[in-house]
């Protein structure tokens, strides 16, 4: 019989944190801007400069921390991380190994097998690289430091997971944690979110670990997927022909869906970590630890359960509404304007996630207001849209934040109600429809349904179709 | 009138009273360098266009009632490692040879707040690793009192330069002595301020937990009043320290009555030259004979110092200069092939011996396997130093000490033996290591002419004690604002042919 192997996995995962300015300066955070636009003597690595450490960093991080049920290490320390790549202008990283901020803490996920807890290890605070820009036709390599210094906190996880759902469910449960904590937007399409997958194969009921390989450039979830399954699959060949895992740090390479080996153990660089000495230790007291848990939000449990109780919601969609911070947010501003919770909440399990879908984008991207969906939902209750019309306009809602009082008034979407109008085409259709109008008179009712939709069509769809159902009916009465 | 001769404080007061312009003052200085540099290069850069444009601006900001401090006016000098903006920043290494700021130090920023004429950047051993400074890439600068001799380092050029009179003032930078001990070997008064009162930000690295700028001068009113204006508080250093007593020119007064001075008799053993020694308990008895209180004592650990120190600073040191790779500014390898031969070949050529030598320490002391034998333990022995010190302070205000075992040795003696260059460190590390301020005055000279410091080392933000022992000690040797004897230009250039 063929043997039995076990998937053993940990993560190590990257968060961009959403402060406004960098870790040890001043400078803007923001994604784009020319190159080298966002950045000083600190962040570029000049002579002289010192870093001086962002206490909006230490909020955030203590926050994901508490959130993930972490150990906080009261008085923490920066230490340095030494190798050479031009990326890093210091050729040096601050970053926390001896203290880091957080430890043993865990998260818990679910899956198809059911519940589990997924332990984490430690979560430090380190700053971002800049970014080499290659020039081929010249030759060279340019760098860029407007991301120098941007803070990330990693998040270390125990070898606890055991599949890719797994790991996808883990991902998604810290993902949603820290936007919860608006602490980042963890998109991993933008880098703001990233993972390196440490995996190992062993006989089932082993209890040593096989050798692991760490996987780098990863950017979704598909790749993630796909990459642990070859990965797997790759090692249980080599141990099935009697090779040994060689454990090295492995590439991900989206277009070939494939991984190489990058380096080896034996090529491990020696960081020669040591306390960062321009840094003095942060001490955490007890108040600052008490103020961050008193601004914890509402998580996605208690918001779930509140939206049951308060606004009637089934579980299933307020599970759905619940499962992205924004998504929620959009739909207690959205109710808050209009008071119609299930048409709220309608609107966005439906509407705007196929939109979302359609359009490849995540909730963390919607942008348009609470305002203009509450205002939609108003006109299409009163008639003044009906529900195709309320559907087009969504769309450009969705798109563009149009005001839909004013997108309807200009091109001229407003049902129809006048009853005069409606007879009009109503008889004209009767008439050009003799077939039809026989066959639901001899009982076919879905014959209604082709008058309807051709009244629909000669009214540009301005018509009320409720209006329209009960009058075709009374004028076809005999 | 003899400008050249006059201190900093007193040259700004006849600055002030208008019997000096600052364009005058600063002319002499610059008149001085031309004639004395060829023989002592102090300096690495003399910005004299720059000096003299200074002067005039400071000069109208005076007159307007702008500019009322102290130092308003006086000629100044610079060590070449903190930046100024636009101006050649070298750190006396090759690395360095094209770099120019984009910012100015804090500390040289108060100066020019203060209106100080810099007149240039002084000279220094490469990264301020070094006690000579023979290891600067644009050659030795030579001891004033005798050009056969080193000036001691690696702030030598900042030492030099207010001996041979070639400014009023200037600043170095001390992480285990380099502003005391030169001081000594050239008959200035020097001082390392507690760690954290005058501000890194833009004082280029050697071993960041030590670092401290601090000023030179010929006496110690213009300790004080440089002190008082290069310290302050700076948020963009996270290490600096926010204190009460700036005004440290009020510390100026002749009474030592009742101040416990503890000798430490574990740094009066071998090694220590006889005339130091002897000149060092004279002026032990000048201040017992202004009623302070002198006793000698154990202090211990003294001979762990050394070790502690060379592997911390090294550590740091190691990744501190990291930076310096050819990528971004500074000296790049004219021919390379890819970016590892690049950095190979840039810091080879670019770096000297010593600072190879101290980036490999560095290196091995923080590897893997190697941390916790050398560099946390190192860590350790800096805690039970700076606890020694404590224990030290709770029965002396101050501790009396050399500030080297001997006068300043001849040119190319030390490198030799970098073994026994280290050695030699003795006296000042420790105070570096538990972070706390020590000021060297001169104390006389030994037979050959040439000049004996005393450190005098206080607890934690204790300057002003310091500058009062001092001061008492200077007024009643007869040197109240008499700057230490220093050899006139003319008879420089005589001896030199």
């Amino acid at each position: 019989m063929a043997k039995q192997y076990e998937t053993v996995i940990g993560l190590e995962v990257h968060i961009e944190l959403a402060t406004k300015t960098k870790i040890f300066c001043g400078c803007s955070t923001e994604f784009g801007g020319a190159p080298n636009t966002h950045t000083c003597p600190v962040c570029t690595g000049m002579p002289g400069s010192l870093p001086v450490l962002n206490k909006q960093v230490v909020d955030y991080a203590l926050a994901i921390g508490l959130a993930t049920n972490c150990q906080i290490t009261q008085v923490c320390k920066f230490d340095r991380k030494n190798y050479f790549y031009p990326d890093n202008p210091q050729n040096y990283q601050i970053s926390q190994l001896y203290l880091p901020i957080a430890r043993n803490g865990w998260v818990e996920i679910e899956t198809n097998g059911g519940k589990k807890k997924v332990r984490i290890h430690e979560m430090h605070m380190e700053e971002d690289a800049g970014k080499l820009v290659h020039d081929e036709w010249d030759d060279t390599s340019l760098v860029d430091y407007n991301r120098s210094g941007v803070p990330l906190v990693e998040i270390v996880s125990e070898p606890d997971m055991r599949s890719a759902e797994e790991v996808i469910a883990y991902l998604e449960k810290l993902r949603m944690i820290v936007q919860y904590l608006g602490a980042s937007d963890c998109k991993l399409q933008e880098g703001s979110m990233r993972a390196d997958v440490n995996l190992s194969v062993r006989e089932v009921g082993s209890d040593t670990f096989g050798t692991r390989t760490e996987m780098k450039n990863l950017n979704s979830f598909k790749a993630i997927t796909h990459a642990i399954e070859g990965e797997r699959e790759r090692q249980i060949e080599l141990l099935e022909e009697g090779k040994a895992v060689v454990q090295e740090t492995r590439r991900w390479d989206d277009n070939k869906e494939h991984s190489y080996a990058m380096r080896s153990k034996e090529d491990a660089k020696d960081y020669r970590y040591f306390p960062e000495p321009d840094l003095v230790p942060i001490v955490i007291s007890d108040e600052w630890i008490t103020r961050i848990k008193s601004q914890q939000p509402e998580f996605r449990t208690e918001k779930l359960e509140r939206y049951k109780r308060e606004f009637d919601i089934p579980e299933y969609d307020a599970g759905l509404l619940t499962e992205s911070k924004k998504m929620a947010d959009l739909f207690e501003a959205t109710t808050a304007i209009c008071k119609k919770p299930k048409k709220v909440s309608n609107w966005l399990m439906v509407e705007t996630m196929r939109l979302l879908k359609d359009n490849n984008m995540e909730p963390e991207d919607l942008r348009f207001s609470p305002e203009n969906l509450a205002k939609l939902i108003d006109m299409a209750d009163a008639g003044t849209i009906n529900s195709s019309v309320a559907k087009e306009v969504f769309e450009q809602i969705f798109l563009n934040d149009t005001d839909p009082l004013v997108y309807v008034e200009e091109h001229g979407l407003k049902t129809v109600n006048d009853e005069g109008a409606l007879k009009e085409t109503l008889e004209k259709v009767i008439a050009a429809n003799p077939q039809a109008v026989a066959d639901y008179r001899g009982g076919k009712e879905k014959a209604l349904g082709a008058l309807v939709g051709q009244t629909m069509k000669a009214m540009k769809g301005k018509a009320n179709p409720g209006m329209v159902n009960e009058m075709l009916k009374e004028m076809l009465k005999d | 009138m003899d400008i050249l001769g006059l201190s900093a404080v007193e040259l700004g007061k006849k600055i002030k009273a208008k019997e000096i312009s600052v364009t005058d003052a600063t002319k002499a200085v610059l008149a001085q360098t031309a004639s004395v540099e060829p023989h002592i290069n102090s300096y690495v850069t003399i910005d004299e266009k720059g000096a003299l444009a200074q002067a005039e601006e400071i000069q109208k900001k005076i007159d307007n009632g702008e500019l009322v401090g102290p130092l308003a006016g006086v000629p100044a000098a610079v060590k070449d490692n903190m930046c100024i903006k636009g101006q050649l920043t070298t750190c006396g290494s090759k690395i360095l040879s094209n770099f120019k700021p984009t910012y100015t130090a804090e500390a040289v920023l108060n100066l020019q707040k203060a209106g100080a004429v810099l007149i240039g950047k002084t000279n220094m051993d490469e990264f301020a690793m070094g006690s000579t400074t023979e290891t600067s890439y644009y050659g030795p600068t030579m001891n004033p009192h005798n050009m056969r001799h080193v000036p001691g380092g690696s702030s030598g050029g900042s030492c030099a330069a207010v001996a041979a009179q070639e400014c009023y003032y200037s600043l170095g930078s001390d992480t285990g002595g380099s502003i005391r001990q030169p001081s000594s070997f050239c008959g200035v008064v020097g001082m390392k301020p507690t760690y954290g009162t005058v501000s890194r930000y833009g004082l280029v690295a050697y071993g960041s937990s030590l670092d401290q700028i601090g000023p030179v001068t010929k006496n110690v009113t213009d300790c004080a009043a440089v002190l008082q204006t290069i310290a302050s508080y700076d948020s963009k250093d996270s290490t600096s320290v926010k204190r009460e007593d700036y005004d440290f020119m009020r510390a100026l007064t002749e009474d030592v009555r009742g101040l416990r001075i503890g000798i430490p008799k574990d740094y009066f053993t071998e090694g220590l030259d006889r005339e130091v020694a002897d000149a060092i308990y004279a002026a032990a008895k000048v201040l017992k004979e202004q009623g302070a209180v002198v006793e000698t004592f154990d202090l211990s650990l003294v001979q762990y110092a050394i070790p502690a120190y060379y592997v911390i600073a090294s550590a740091e040191a190691s990744s501190n200069l990291e930076r310096f790779d050819g990528v971004k500014y500074g000296y790049r390898t004219a021919e390379y092939e890819g970016l590892h031969n690049m950095y190979k070949k840039t810091r080879s050529e670019g770096f000297g011996a010593e600072v190879k030598r101290r980036i490999m320490l560095g290196s091995f002391v923080l590897s893997s396997g190697y941390y916790d034998a050398y560099y946390l333990k190192a860590l350790r022995t800096k805690a039970l130093i700076k606890a020694a010190f404590d224990k030290a302070f709770e029965s002396y205000d101050i501790i009396l000490a050399p500030a080297a075992p001997t006068t300043a040795p001849e040119l190319g003696k030390s490198l030799s033996d970098p073994m026994k260059m280290y050695l030699s460190d003795i006296y000042t590390v420790s105070v570096n290591l538990a972070g706390l301020p020590g000021i060297s005055i001169p104390v006389g000279r030994a037979k050959n002419g040439l000049p004996i410091g005393m450190q005098m080392i206080g607890n934690s933000f204790q300057e002003k004690t310091l500058l009062r022992a001092a001061y008492t000690y200077e007024c009643a040797t007869g040197g109240c604002y008499e700057q230490p004897a220093h050899i006139p230009a003319a008879d420089l250039a005589g001896k030199e042919a």
